[in-house]
Protein backbone atom coordinates (compact mmCIF):
# COMPACT_ATOMS: atom_id res chain seq x y z
CA UNK A 1 0.00 0.00 0.00
CA UNK A 2 1.39 3.39 -0.87
CA UNK A 3 2.00 6.18 1.58
CA UNK A 4 -0.24 9.21 1.47
CA UNK A 5 2.09 11.32 3.61
CA UNK A 6 5.82 10.98 4.08
CA UNK A 7 7.50 13.48 6.36
CA UNK A 8 11.20 13.38 7.08
CA UNK A 9 13.05 15.67 9.50
CA UNK A 10 10.51 18.44 9.00
CA UNK A 11 11.30 21.71 10.74
CA UNK A 12 9.77 25.18 10.84
CA UNK A 13 11.29 28.20 12.52
CA UNK A 14 9.65 31.54 13.11
CA UNK A 15 11.21 34.80 14.12
CA UNK A 16 9.43 36.10 17.15
CA UNK A 17 9.84 39.81 17.77
CA UNK A 18 9.65 41.20 21.26
CA UNK A 19 9.06 44.86 22.09
CA UNK A 20 11.29 46.72 24.48
CA UNK A 21 9.50 48.35 27.37
CA UNK A 22 8.76 52.05 27.77
CA UNK A 23 8.90 55.04 25.43
CA UNK A 24 12.65 54.83 25.03
CA UNK A 25 12.34 51.18 24.19
CA UNK A 26 9.66 51.94 21.61
CA UNK A 27 12.01 54.41 19.88
CA UNK A 28 14.84 51.90 19.91
CA UNK A 29 12.45 49.34 18.37
CA UNK A 30 12.10 51.66 15.38
CA UNK A 31 15.71 51.02 14.44
CA UNK A 32 16.50 47.55 15.63
CA UNK A 33 14.23 44.92 17.01
CA UNK A 34 14.92 42.06 19.32
CA UNK A 35 13.89 38.68 18.09
CA UNK A 36 14.19 35.09 19.03
CA UNK A 37 14.05 32.18 16.63
CA UNK A 38 11.30 29.83 17.71
CA UNK A 39 11.05 26.28 16.47
CA UNK A 40 7.37 25.56 16.06
CA UNK A 41 8.04 22.17 14.50
CA UNK A 42 11.27 20.43 15.38
CA UNK A 43 12.54 17.63 13.15
CA UNK A 44 9.48 15.46 12.97
CA UNK A 45 9.30 12.25 10.95
CA UNK A 46 6.26 10.13 10.25
CA UNK A 47 4.35 8.42 7.47
CA UNK A 48 0.66 7.91 6.89
CA UNK A 49 -0.64 5.12 4.66
CA UNK A 50 -3.41 5.56 2.14
CA UNK A 51 -6.76 4.97 3.84
CA UNK A 52 -5.56 5.53 7.39
CA UNK A 53 -7.37 7.82 9.80
CA UNK A 54 -4.82 9.50 12.02
CA UNK A 55 -5.44 11.76 14.98
CA UNK A 56 -2.87 14.52 15.34
CA UNK A 57 -3.01 15.86 18.85
CA UNK A 58 -1.11 18.13 21.16
CA UNK A 59 -1.55 21.12 23.43
CA UNK A 60 -2.24 24.58 22.10
CA UNK A 61 0.91 25.84 20.44
CA UNK A 62 2.45 22.39 20.11
CA UNK A 63 2.88 22.89 16.36
CA UNK A 64 -0.12 20.99 14.99
CA UNK A 65 -1.47 23.73 12.77
CA UNK A 66 2.00 24.64 11.55
CA UNK A 67 2.55 21.03 10.47
CA UNK A 68 -0.78 20.94 8.67
CA UNK A 69 0.07 24.19 6.91
CA UNK A 70 3.34 22.74 5.70
CA UNK A 71 1.64 19.53 4.59
CA UNK A 72 -0.92 21.51 2.61
CA UNK A 73 1.70 23.68 0.93
CA UNK A 74 0.75 26.95 2.61
CA UNK A 75 3.98 27.36 4.56
CA UNK A 76 7.49 26.65 3.36
CA UNK A 77 9.41 24.31 5.67
CA UNK A 78 12.69 25.64 7.08
CA UNK A 79 14.23 22.20 6.65
CA UNK A 80 13.25 18.62 5.92
CA UNK A 81 11.35 16.71 3.25
CA UNK A 82 7.64 16.49 2.74
CA UNK A 83 6.02 14.20 0.21
CA UNK A 84 2.24 14.19 0.14
CA UNK A 85 0.34 12.21 -2.47
CA UNK A 86 3.71 11.75 -4.15
CA UNK A 87 4.25 15.50 -4.58
CA UNK A 88 6.13 18.28 -2.87
CA UNK A 89 3.27 20.44 -1.60
CA UNK A 90 5.08 23.73 -1.75
CA UNK A 91 6.85 23.29 -5.07
CA UNK A 92 3.89 21.99 -7.06
CA UNK A 93 1.20 23.82 -5.16
CA UNK A 94 -1.46 24.18 -7.84
CA UNK A 95 -1.30 20.56 -9.02
CA UNK A 96 -0.96 19.32 -5.46
CA UNK A 97 -3.96 21.03 -3.88
CA UNK A 98 -6.15 19.41 -6.52
CA UNK A 99 -5.56 16.13 -4.64
CA UNK A 100 -6.39 17.27 -1.11
CA UNK A 101 -9.34 18.62 0.80
CA UNK A 102 -8.92 20.87 3.82
CA UNK A 103 -11.30 22.04 6.51
CA UNK A 104 -10.13 24.70 8.91
CA UNK A 105 -12.61 24.69 11.77
CA UNK A 106 -11.87 28.29 12.60
CA UNK A 107 -11.94 29.77 9.12
CA UNK A 108 -14.64 29.63 6.54
CA UNK A 109 -13.73 28.74 3.01
CA UNK A 110 -17.14 29.54 1.65
CA UNK A 111 -17.92 33.00 0.39
CA UNK A 112 -19.61 34.86 3.18
CA UNK A 113 -22.13 36.99 1.28
CA UNK A 114 -23.44 34.60 -1.31
CA UNK A 115 -25.58 31.46 -1.26
CA UNK A 116 -23.86 28.17 -0.44
CA UNK A 117 -24.70 26.69 -3.83
CA UNK A 118 -22.89 29.56 -5.57
CA UNK A 119 -19.75 28.74 -3.58
CA UNK A 120 -20.16 25.09 -4.54
CA UNK A 121 -20.59 26.04 -8.17
CA UNK A 122 -17.40 28.09 -8.14
CA UNK A 123 -15.45 25.33 -6.40
CA UNK A 124 -16.78 22.82 -8.91
CA UNK A 125 -15.28 24.96 -11.67
CA UNK A 126 -12.08 25.54 -9.72
CA UNK A 127 -11.51 21.82 -9.24
CA UNK A 128 -12.74 21.02 -12.77
CA UNK A 129 -15.37 18.54 -11.64
CA UNK A 130 -17.66 17.33 -14.42
CA UNK A 131 -21.44 17.64 -14.07
CA UNK A 132 -22.05 13.88 -13.81
CA UNK A 133 -19.27 13.45 -11.30
CA UNK A 134 -20.65 16.33 -9.26
CA UNK A 135 -24.23 15.04 -9.29
CA UNK A 136 -23.21 11.52 -8.37
CA UNK A 137 -20.76 12.35 -5.63
CA UNK A 138 -22.08 15.61 -4.22
CA UNK A 139 -25.69 14.45 -4.41
CA UNK A 140 -24.73 11.76 -1.95
CA UNK A 141 -22.67 14.12 0.25
CA UNK A 142 -25.48 16.67 0.37
CA UNK A 143 -28.04 14.02 1.34
CA UNK A 144 -25.83 12.44 3.99
CA UNK A 145 -24.92 15.73 5.61
CA UNK A 146 -28.51 16.90 5.25
CA UNK A 147 -27.65 20.31 3.84
CA UNK A 148 -30.14 20.38 0.95
CA UNK A 149 -32.33 23.07 2.59
CA UNK A 150 -29.29 25.27 3.32
CA UNK A 151 -28.01 25.54 -0.23
CA UNK A 152 -29.86 28.72 -1.20
CA UNK A 153 -28.99 30.62 1.99
CA UNK A 154 -26.06 33.02 2.25
CA UNK A 155 -23.31 31.65 4.49
CA UNK A 156 -23.60 34.51 6.98
CA UNK A 157 -27.15 33.38 7.84
CA UNK A 158 -26.13 29.82 8.77
CA UNK A 159 -25.59 28.59 12.31
CA UNK A 160 -22.16 27.20 13.19
CA UNK A 161 -23.32 23.59 12.88
CA UNK A 162 -24.97 24.22 9.53
CA UNK A 163 -21.92 26.06 8.30
CA UNK A 164 -19.51 23.31 9.34
CA UNK A 165 -21.52 20.71 7.45
CA UNK A 166 -21.38 22.92 4.36
CA UNK A 167 -17.63 23.47 4.84
CA UNK A 168 -17.09 19.73 4.95
CA UNK A 169 -19.12 19.25 1.80
CA UNK A 170 -17.14 22.05 0.10
CA UNK A 171 -13.85 20.33 0.97
CA UNK A 172 -15.10 17.13 -0.68
CA UNK A 173 -16.35 18.53 -3.98
CA UNK A 174 -13.46 17.01 -5.91
CA UNK A 175 -13.54 13.80 -3.85
CA UNK A 176 -9.90 14.09 -2.75
CA UNK A 177 -7.96 10.99 -1.65
CA UNK A 178 -6.57 12.91 1.33
CA UNK A 179 -8.47 15.06 3.76
CA UNK A 180 -6.98 17.41 6.36
CA UNK A 181 -9.31 18.42 9.15
CA UNK A 182 -8.10 21.11 11.53
CA UNK A 183 -10.46 21.10 14.51
CA UNK A 184 -13.56 20.32 12.48
CA UNK A 185 -15.86 19.85 15.45
CA UNK A 186 -14.89 22.94 17.43
CA UNK A 187 -17.94 24.43 19.10
CA UNK A 188 -20.44 21.96 17.68
CA UNK A 189 -23.25 20.21 19.53
CA UNK A 190 -23.32 16.46 20.06
CA UNK A 191 -25.76 15.69 17.27
CA UNK A 192 -23.80 17.53 14.60
CA UNK A 193 -20.57 15.97 15.89
CA UNK A 194 -22.04 12.48 15.57
CA UNK A 195 -23.31 13.21 12.11
CA UNK A 196 -19.90 14.46 10.99
CA UNK A 197 -18.12 11.46 12.52
CA UNK A 198 -20.43 8.97 10.85
CA UNK A 199 -19.97 10.76 7.58
CA UNK A 200 -16.18 10.71 7.85
CA UNK A 201 -16.22 6.98 8.62
CA UNK A 202 -18.43 6.41 5.63
CA UNK A 203 -16.24 8.22 3.11
CA UNK A 204 -13.18 6.53 4.56
CA UNK A 205 -14.75 3.13 3.92
CA UNK A 206 -16.27 4.01 0.59
CA UNK A 207 -13.37 5.81 -1.09
CA UNK A 208 -10.45 4.73 1.11
CA UNK A 209 -9.89 8.41 1.90
CA UNK A 210 -6.93 9.17 4.14
CA UNK A 211 -7.88 11.51 6.96
CA UNK A 212 -5.54 13.52 9.16
CA UNK A 213 -7.46 15.08 12.00
CA UNK A 214 -6.39 17.56 14.63
CA UNK A 215 -8.72 18.21 17.50
CA UNK A 216 -8.87 18.91 21.19
CA UNK A 217 -11.96 16.78 21.50
CA UNK A 218 -10.56 13.35 22.25
CA UNK A 219 -13.91 11.68 21.77
CA UNK A 220 -13.51 12.51 18.07
CA UNK A 221 -10.21 10.68 18.03
CA UNK A 222 -11.61 7.74 19.96
CA UNK A 223 -14.52 7.44 17.58
CA UNK A 224 -12.51 7.77 14.38
CA UNK A 225 -8.81 7.09 14.65
CA UNK A 226 -6.91 3.90 15.34
CA UNK A 227 -3.65 5.75 15.39
CA UNK A 228 -2.58 8.93 17.12
CA UNK A 229 0.45 11.10 16.64
CA UNK A 230 1.09 13.25 19.69
CA UNK A 231 3.07 16.44 19.49
CA UNK A 232 4.65 18.43 22.27
CA UNK A 233 6.72 21.57 21.76
CA UNK A 234 7.38 20.63 18.16
CA UNK A 235 8.48 17.05 18.87
CA UNK A 236 6.55 13.88 18.25
CA UNK A 237 6.28 12.25 21.66
CA UNK A 238 4.01 9.39 20.71
CA UNK A 239 3.11 7.70 17.44
CA UNK A 240 1.07 4.54 17.60
CA UNK A 241 -2.24 2.92 18.38
CA UNK A 242 -4.60 4.68 20.73
CA UNK A 243 -5.29 1.31 22.36
CA UNK A 244 -1.61 0.84 23.33
CA UNK A 245 -1.49 4.29 24.79
CA UNK A 246 -4.47 3.46 26.94
CA UNK A 247 -2.97 0.17 28.07
CA UNK A 248 0.35 1.70 29.08
CA UNK A 249 -0.97 4.84 30.65
CA UNK A 250 -4.44 3.81 31.67
CA UNK A 251 -3.14 2.00 34.73
CA UNK A 252 -5.22 2.03 37.88
CA UNK A 253 -8.92 2.24 38.50
CA UNK A 254 -11.10 4.97 39.84
CA UNK A 255 -13.85 4.30 42.36
CA UNK A 256 -16.30 7.04 43.19
CA UNK A 257 -18.25 7.06 46.47
CA UNK A 258 -21.18 9.06 47.75
CA UNK A 259 -22.12 8.66 51.40
CA UNK A 260 -25.41 9.01 53.18
CA UNK A 261 -23.97 11.12 55.99
CA UNK A 262 -21.16 13.64 56.06
CA UNK A 263 -17.71 12.07 56.03
CA UNK A 264 -14.32 13.65 56.62
CA UNK A 265 -11.61 12.99 54.06
CA UNK A 266 -9.07 12.42 56.85
CA UNK A 267 -11.27 9.74 58.41
CA UNK A 268 -11.57 7.94 55.07
CA UNK A 269 -7.83 8.09 54.54
CA UNK A 270 -7.32 6.69 58.01
CA UNK A 271 -9.69 3.76 57.43
CA UNK A 272 -8.03 2.78 54.14
CA UNK A 273 -4.45 3.48 55.20
CA UNK A 274 -3.45 -0.18 54.64
CA UNK A 275 -4.54 -0.10 50.98
CA UNK A 276 -2.78 1.43 47.95
CA UNK A 277 -5.31 4.23 47.61
CA UNK A 278 -5.23 7.96 46.97
CA UNK A 279 -8.35 9.97 47.79
CA UNK A 280 -9.73 13.11 46.22
CA UNK A 281 -12.77 15.06 47.35
CA UNK A 282 -15.07 17.07 45.11
CA UNK A 283 -16.47 19.52 47.67
CA UNK A 284 -19.67 20.67 46.02
CA UNK A 285 -21.25 17.29 45.40
CA UNK A 286 -19.42 15.50 48.21
CA UNK A 287 -18.00 13.03 45.70
CA UNK A 288 -15.09 11.02 47.05
CA UNK A 289 -12.85 9.51 44.39
CA UNK A 290 -10.36 6.78 45.20
CA UNK A 291 -7.49 6.04 42.80
CA UNK A 292 -6.20 2.54 43.19
CA UNK A 293 -4.01 0.05 41.32
CA UNK A 294 -4.84 -2.60 38.72
CA UNK A 295 -4.14 -5.51 41.07
CA UNK A 296 -6.81 -8.20 41.03
CA UNK A 297 -8.31 -7.58 44.44
CA UNK A 298 -7.55 -3.88 44.88
CA UNK A 299 -11.05 -2.72 44.02
CA UNK A 300 -12.89 -5.35 46.05
CA UNK A 301 -10.65 -4.73 49.08
CA UNK A 302 -11.27 -1.04 48.84
CA UNK A 303 -15.02 -1.34 48.54
CA UNK A 304 -15.20 -3.94 51.32
CA UNK A 305 -13.22 -1.71 53.67
CA UNK A 306 -15.27 1.39 52.92
CA UNK A 307 -18.64 -0.35 53.15
CA UNK A 308 -17.80 -1.88 56.54
CA UNK A 309 -17.22 1.60 57.99
CA UNK A 310 -19.69 3.94 56.26
CA UNK A 311 -23.22 4.02 54.88
CA UNK A 312 -23.03 4.35 51.12
CA UNK A 313 -25.47 6.09 48.77
CA UNK A 314 -23.75 5.33 45.48
CA UNK A 315 -20.61 3.65 44.10
CA UNK A 316 -19.16 3.94 40.59
CA UNK A 317 -16.17 2.07 39.20
CA UNK A 318 -14.48 3.75 36.26
CA UNK A 319 -11.64 3.15 33.89
CA UNK A 320 -9.22 6.03 33.52
CA UNK A 321 -10.51 8.12 30.63
CA UNK A 322 -8.51 9.04 27.57
CA UNK A 323 -8.66 12.66 28.62
CA UNK A 324 -7.05 11.73 31.90
CA UNK A 325 -4.29 9.84 30.10
CA UNK A 326 -3.61 12.68 27.71
CA UNK A 327 -3.58 15.16 30.55
CA UNK A 328 -0.99 13.09 32.36
CA UNK A 329 1.16 12.88 29.26
CA UNK A 330 0.95 16.61 28.55
CA UNK A 331 1.93 17.35 32.13
CA UNK A 332 4.89 15.03 31.96
CA UNK A 333 5.83 16.08 28.42
CA UNK A 334 6.90 12.63 27.24
CA UNK A 335 5.60 9.13 26.74
CA UNK B 1 -10.05 29.75 -17.62
CA UNK B 2 -13.53 28.61 -16.61
CA UNK B 3 -12.82 29.16 -12.95
CA UNK B 4 -11.68 32.72 -13.53
CA UNK B 5 -14.83 33.56 -15.48
CA UNK B 6 -16.89 31.96 -12.73
CA UNK B 7 -15.13 34.25 -10.25
CA UNK B 8 -16.27 37.29 -12.24
CA UNK B 9 -19.82 36.00 -11.94
CA UNK B 10 -19.43 35.47 -8.18
CA UNK B 11 -18.17 39.02 -7.84
CA UNK B 12 -21.23 40.25 -9.68
CA UNK B 13 -23.40 38.42 -7.18
CA UNK B 14 -21.46 39.91 -4.30
CA UNK B 15 -21.88 43.42 -5.67
CA UNK B 16 -25.61 42.79 -5.96
CA UNK B 17 -25.68 41.53 -2.37
CA UNK B 18 -24.66 44.98 -1.18
CA UNK B 19 -26.99 47.37 -2.93
CA UNK B 20 -26.51 50.24 -0.48
CA UNK B 21 -22.86 50.52 -1.49
CA UNK B 22 -23.98 50.71 -5.08
CA UNK B 23 -26.41 53.57 -4.50
CA UNK B 24 -24.06 55.61 -2.34
CA UNK B 25 -21.38 55.08 -4.99
CA UNK B 26 -23.57 56.72 -7.62
CA UNK B 27 -24.25 59.62 -5.30
CA UNK B 28 -20.57 60.19 -4.51
CA UNK B 29 -19.56 60.11 -8.17
CA UNK B 30 -22.33 62.54 -9.15
CA UNK B 31 -21.25 64.98 -6.45
CA UNK B 32 -17.63 64.75 -7.55
CA UNK B 33 -18.40 65.28 -11.21
CA UNK B 34 -20.74 68.18 -10.40
CA UNK B 35 -18.20 69.86 -8.13
CA UNK B 36 -15.38 69.61 -10.68
CA UNK B 37 -17.65 70.77 -13.47
CA UNK B 38 -18.50 74.00 -11.69
CA UNK B 39 -14.94 74.45 -10.48
CA UNK B 40 -13.57 74.23 -14.03
CA UNK B 41 -16.26 76.54 -15.41
CA UNK B 42 -15.22 79.13 -12.84
CA UNK B 43 -11.52 78.66 -13.68
CA UNK B 44 -12.11 79.04 -17.39
CA UNK B 45 -14.25 82.16 -16.85
CA UNK B 46 -14.31 83.84 -20.23
CA UNK B 47 -11.26 82.07 -21.65
CA UNK B 48 -11.66 79.89 -24.72
CA UNK B 49 -8.92 77.38 -24.01
CA UNK B 50 -6.38 76.57 -21.33
CA UNK B 51 -3.35 74.43 -22.19
CA UNK B 52 -5.01 73.44 -25.46
CA UNK B 53 -8.29 72.19 -23.94
CA UNK B 54 -11.62 73.97 -24.47
CA UNK B 55 -14.28 74.24 -21.74
CA UNK B 56 -16.31 71.56 -23.47
CA UNK B 57 -13.30 69.25 -23.70
CA UNK B 58 -12.51 69.97 -20.08
CA UNK B 59 -15.97 69.10 -18.75
CA UNK B 60 -16.03 65.98 -20.91
CA UNK B 61 -12.58 65.13 -19.58
CA UNK B 62 -13.80 65.40 -15.99
CA UNK B 63 -16.92 63.32 -16.59
CA UNK B 64 -15.06 60.63 -18.56
CA UNK B 65 -12.21 60.49 -16.09
CA UNK B 66 -14.59 59.76 -13.23
CA UNK B 67 -16.63 57.28 -15.20
CA UNK B 68 -13.50 55.44 -16.30
CA UNK B 69 -12.42 55.42 -12.68
CA UNK B 70 -15.55 53.45 -11.82
CA UNK B 71 -14.22 50.73 -14.11
CA UNK B 72 -10.54 50.63 -13.23
CA UNK B 73 -10.85 51.42 -9.54
CA UNK B 74 -11.07 48.56 -7.05
CA UNK B 75 -10.31 47.82 -3.45
CA UNK B 76 -8.40 44.59 -3.91
CA UNK B 77 -5.39 46.05 -2.10
CA UNK B 78 -7.54 46.59 0.98
CA UNK B 79 -9.12 43.17 0.58
CA UNK B 80 -5.74 41.50 0.29
CA UNK B 81 -4.52 43.36 3.36
CA UNK B 82 -7.53 42.11 5.28
CA UNK B 83 -7.20 38.54 4.05
CA UNK B 84 -3.55 38.49 4.99
CA UNK B 85 -4.11 40.11 8.36
CA UNK B 86 -6.92 37.74 9.29
CA UNK B 87 -5.08 34.71 7.95
CA UNK B 88 -7.74 34.00 5.31
CA UNK B 89 -5.01 33.85 2.71
CA UNK B 90 -4.37 30.30 3.98
CA UNK B 91 -7.68 29.23 2.49
CA UNK B 92 -6.80 30.89 -0.82
CA UNK B 93 -3.54 28.98 -0.96
CA UNK B 94 -5.17 25.55 -0.66
CA UNK B 95 -7.09 26.11 -3.87
CA UNK B 96 -5.75 25.14 -7.26
CA UNK B 97 -5.58 28.63 -8.66
CA UNK B 98 -3.21 31.55 -8.73
CA UNK B 99 -4.15 33.91 -5.92
CA UNK B 100 -3.07 37.05 -7.77
CA UNK B 101 -4.88 36.13 -10.97
CA UNK B 102 -7.99 35.37 -8.94
CA UNK B 103 -7.75 38.76 -7.23
CA UNK B 104 -7.38 40.46 -10.61
CA UNK B 105 -10.49 38.63 -11.83
CA UNK B 106 -12.42 39.76 -8.77
CA UNK B 107 -11.37 43.31 -9.57
CA UNK B 108 -12.48 42.80 -13.16
CA UNK B 109 -15.86 41.46 -12.02
CA UNK B 110 -16.28 44.55 -9.89
CA UNK B 111 -15.17 46.78 -12.77
CA UNK B 112 -17.53 45.27 -15.32
CA UNK B 113 -20.40 45.50 -12.86
CA UNK B 114 -19.73 49.18 -12.30
CA UNK B 115 -19.20 49.86 -16.00
CA UNK B 116 -22.67 48.58 -16.88
CA UNK B 117 -24.71 49.49 -13.83
CA UNK B 118 -22.90 52.62 -12.86
CA UNK B 119 -20.80 54.32 -15.53
CA UNK B 120 -23.16 53.90 -18.46
CA UNK B 121 -26.36 55.07 -16.70
CA UNK B 122 -24.34 57.71 -14.85
CA UNK B 123 -22.90 59.01 -18.10
CA UNK B 124 -26.37 59.28 -19.59
CA UNK B 125 -27.62 61.29 -16.62
CA UNK B 126 -24.56 63.54 -16.67
CA UNK B 127 -24.95 64.19 -20.40
CA UNK B 128 -28.46 65.52 -19.81
CA UNK B 129 -27.29 67.89 -17.08
CA UNK B 130 -23.98 69.16 -18.45
CA UNK B 131 -22.91 69.85 -22.01
CA UNK B 132 -20.63 66.94 -22.88
CA UNK B 133 -19.51 66.00 -26.35
CA UNK B 134 -19.34 62.32 -27.15
CA UNK B 135 -17.22 61.37 -30.05
CA UNK B 136 -19.08 59.88 -32.99
CA UNK B 137 -15.90 58.32 -34.27
CA UNK B 138 -15.92 54.54 -33.84
CA UNK B 139 -12.10 54.47 -33.75
CA UNK B 140 -12.04 56.83 -30.79
CA UNK B 141 -14.38 54.49 -28.93
CA UNK B 142 -12.33 51.43 -29.84
CA UNK B 143 -9.06 53.06 -28.79
CA UNK B 144 -10.69 54.35 -25.61
CA UNK B 145 -11.87 50.85 -24.83
CA UNK B 146 -8.41 49.34 -25.33
CA UNK B 147 -6.99 52.12 -23.20
CA UNK B 148 -9.29 51.65 -20.20
CA UNK B 149 -8.64 47.91 -20.19
CA UNK B 150 -4.95 48.74 -19.90
CA UNK B 151 -5.78 51.34 -17.22
CA UNK B 152 -7.53 48.62 -15.28
CA UNK B 153 -4.50 46.34 -15.58
CA UNK B 154 -2.00 48.99 -14.46
CA UNK B 155 -4.14 50.11 -11.54
CA UNK B 156 -4.80 46.53 -10.48
CA UNK B 157 -1.12 45.68 -10.68
CA UNK B 158 -0.30 48.62 -8.44
CA UNK B 159 -3.03 47.44 -6.07
CA UNK B 160 -1.58 43.93 -6.02
CA UNK B 161 1.82 45.36 -5.16
CA UNK B 162 0.36 47.50 -2.38
CA UNK B 163 -1.71 44.59 -1.10
CA UNK B 164 1.28 42.28 -1.01
CA UNK B 165 3.25 44.66 1.18
CA UNK B 166 0.97 43.44 4.01
CA UNK B 167 2.97 40.21 4.01
CA UNK B 168 5.98 42.23 5.13
CA UNK B 169 4.52 45.18 7.04
CA UNK B 170 1.50 43.46 8.68
CA UNK B 171 -0.30 46.80 8.83
CA UNK B 172 -0.24 48.97 5.75
CA UNK B 173 -3.45 51.01 6.05
CA UNK B 174 -1.44 54.23 5.72
CA UNK B 175 0.36 53.01 2.64
CA UNK B 176 -2.93 52.04 0.98
CA UNK B 177 -4.38 55.49 1.64
CA UNK B 178 -1.26 57.25 0.39
CA UNK B 179 -1.32 55.14 -2.77
CA UNK B 180 -4.90 56.12 -3.43
CA UNK B 181 -4.22 59.84 -3.16
CA UNK B 182 -1.08 59.57 -5.28
CA UNK B 183 -2.95 57.73 -8.01
CA UNK B 184 -5.85 60.21 -8.01
CA UNK B 185 -3.42 63.12 -8.30
CA UNK B 186 -0.68 61.79 -10.60
CA UNK B 187 -2.95 59.78 -12.88
CA UNK B 188 -4.60 62.99 -14.10
CA UNK B 189 -7.99 62.30 -12.53
CA UNK B 190 -8.18 65.59 -10.64
CA UNK B 191 -6.16 67.66 -13.09
CA UNK B 192 -5.02 66.88 -16.66
CA UNK B 193 -1.30 66.24 -16.62
CA UNK B 194 -0.69 69.05 -19.14
CA UNK B 195 -1.68 71.46 -16.36
CA UNK B 196 1.22 70.38 -14.13
CA UNK B 197 4.45 72.43 -14.06
CA UNK B 198 6.87 71.40 -16.81
CA UNK B 199 9.37 69.82 -14.43
CA UNK B 200 6.80 67.58 -12.77
CA UNK B 201 5.37 66.61 -16.16
CA UNK B 202 8.83 65.39 -17.16
CA UNK B 203 9.01 63.22 -14.07
CA UNK B 204 5.46 61.88 -14.50
CA UNK B 205 6.33 60.72 -18.00
CA UNK B 206 8.54 58.09 -16.42
CA UNK B 207 5.88 56.84 -13.99
CA UNK B 208 3.03 54.41 -14.67
CA UNK B 209 0.28 56.63 -13.18
CA UNK B 210 -0.53 58.61 -16.34
CA UNK B 211 -1.58 55.36 -17.97
CA UNK B 212 -4.40 55.00 -15.47
CA UNK B 213 -6.57 58.04 -16.07
CA UNK B 214 -4.91 60.70 -18.24
CA UNK B 215 -4.44 58.54 -21.34
CA UNK B 216 -8.00 57.16 -21.70
CA UNK B 217 -9.58 60.52 -20.86
CA UNK B 218 -7.43 62.37 -23.40
CA UNK B 219 -8.25 59.78 -26.05
CA UNK B 220 -11.95 60.16 -25.40
CA UNK B 221 -11.88 63.95 -25.54
CA UNK B 222 -9.79 63.89 -28.71
CA UNK B 223 -7.08 65.73 -26.85
CA UNK B 224 -4.42 63.51 -28.48
CA UNK B 225 -3.47 63.28 -32.10
CA UNK B 226 -3.63 59.83 -33.66
CA UNK B 227 0.09 59.16 -33.38
CA UNK B 228 0.13 60.44 -29.77
CA UNK B 229 -2.74 58.06 -28.99
CA UNK B 230 -0.92 55.04 -30.38
CA UNK B 231 2.22 56.00 -28.53
CA UNK B 232 0.31 56.44 -25.27
CA UNK B 233 -1.42 53.06 -25.60
CA UNK B 234 1.87 51.38 -26.35
CA UNK B 235 3.37 52.98 -23.25
CA UNK B 236 0.43 51.67 -21.21
CA UNK B 237 1.06 48.18 -22.55
CA UNK B 238 4.74 48.51 -21.75
CA UNK B 239 3.94 49.42 -18.15
CA UNK B 240 1.65 46.39 -17.82
CA UNK B 241 4.58 44.20 -18.85
CA UNK B 242 7.13 46.00 -16.66
CA UNK B 243 4.94 45.77 -13.56
CA UNK B 244 4.72 41.98 -13.84
CA UNK B 245 8.36 41.77 -12.75
CA UNK B 246 8.10 43.33 -9.26
CA UNK B 247 4.78 41.55 -8.67
CA UNK B 248 6.26 38.12 -9.35
CA UNK B 249 9.37 38.91 -7.32
CA UNK B 250 7.36 40.12 -4.35
CA UNK B 251 5.00 37.13 -4.59
CA UNK B 252 7.83 34.61 -4.50
CA UNK B 253 9.38 36.43 -1.57
CA UNK B 254 6.04 36.67 0.23
CA UNK B 255 5.33 32.96 -0.08
CA UNK B 256 8.75 32.21 1.39
CA UNK B 257 8.24 34.29 4.47
CA UNK B 258 4.52 33.87 4.83
CA UNK B 259 3.30 33.71 8.39
CA UNK B 260 -0.33 32.78 8.82
CA UNK B 261 -1.68 35.02 11.50
CA UNK B 262 -4.06 33.77 14.14
CA UNK B 263 -3.16 30.10 14.37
Amino acid sequence: MKNAIEVNGLRKEFKSYSSRSGLKGAFRDLFSRNYKVLRAVNDITFTVKQGEMVGYIGENGAGKSTTIKMLTGILTPTAGDVLVNGMNPHKEREAFVQTIGVVFGQRSQLWWDIAVQESFRLLKKVYKVSDEEYDRHMGHVIRTLDIEPLLDKPVRKLSLGQRMRCELAAALIHNPPLLFLDEPTIGLDVLVKLKIRDFLKEINEKYNTTILLTTHDLTDIEALCDRVVMLDEGHIIYDGALKDLKETWGEGKEVQFQFLEGVELAVLENVTRELPVKWELEEKEQLFTAYTTDEANAVSDLIATVISSFQIKDVKIMEVSTEEIIRKIYEKGEV
Amino acid sequence: MDKYIEMIRIRFLMMLAYRTNYYTGILIYSINIGAYYFLWKAIYGGKETIEGLSVLQMTTYVAVAWMARAFYFNNIDREMAMEIKEGKVAVELIRPYNYLTMKTMQGLGEGIFRLFFFSVPGMLIVSFVFPIRFSADIYTWALFFVSIVLSFLINTQINLLTGMTTFFLFNNTGLIRAKRVIIDLFSGLLLPLSFFPQGIQEVLKFLPFQGISYVPSMIFTNGFSFSETLQAIMLQGLWVLILIVPIQALWILAKKMLVIQGG
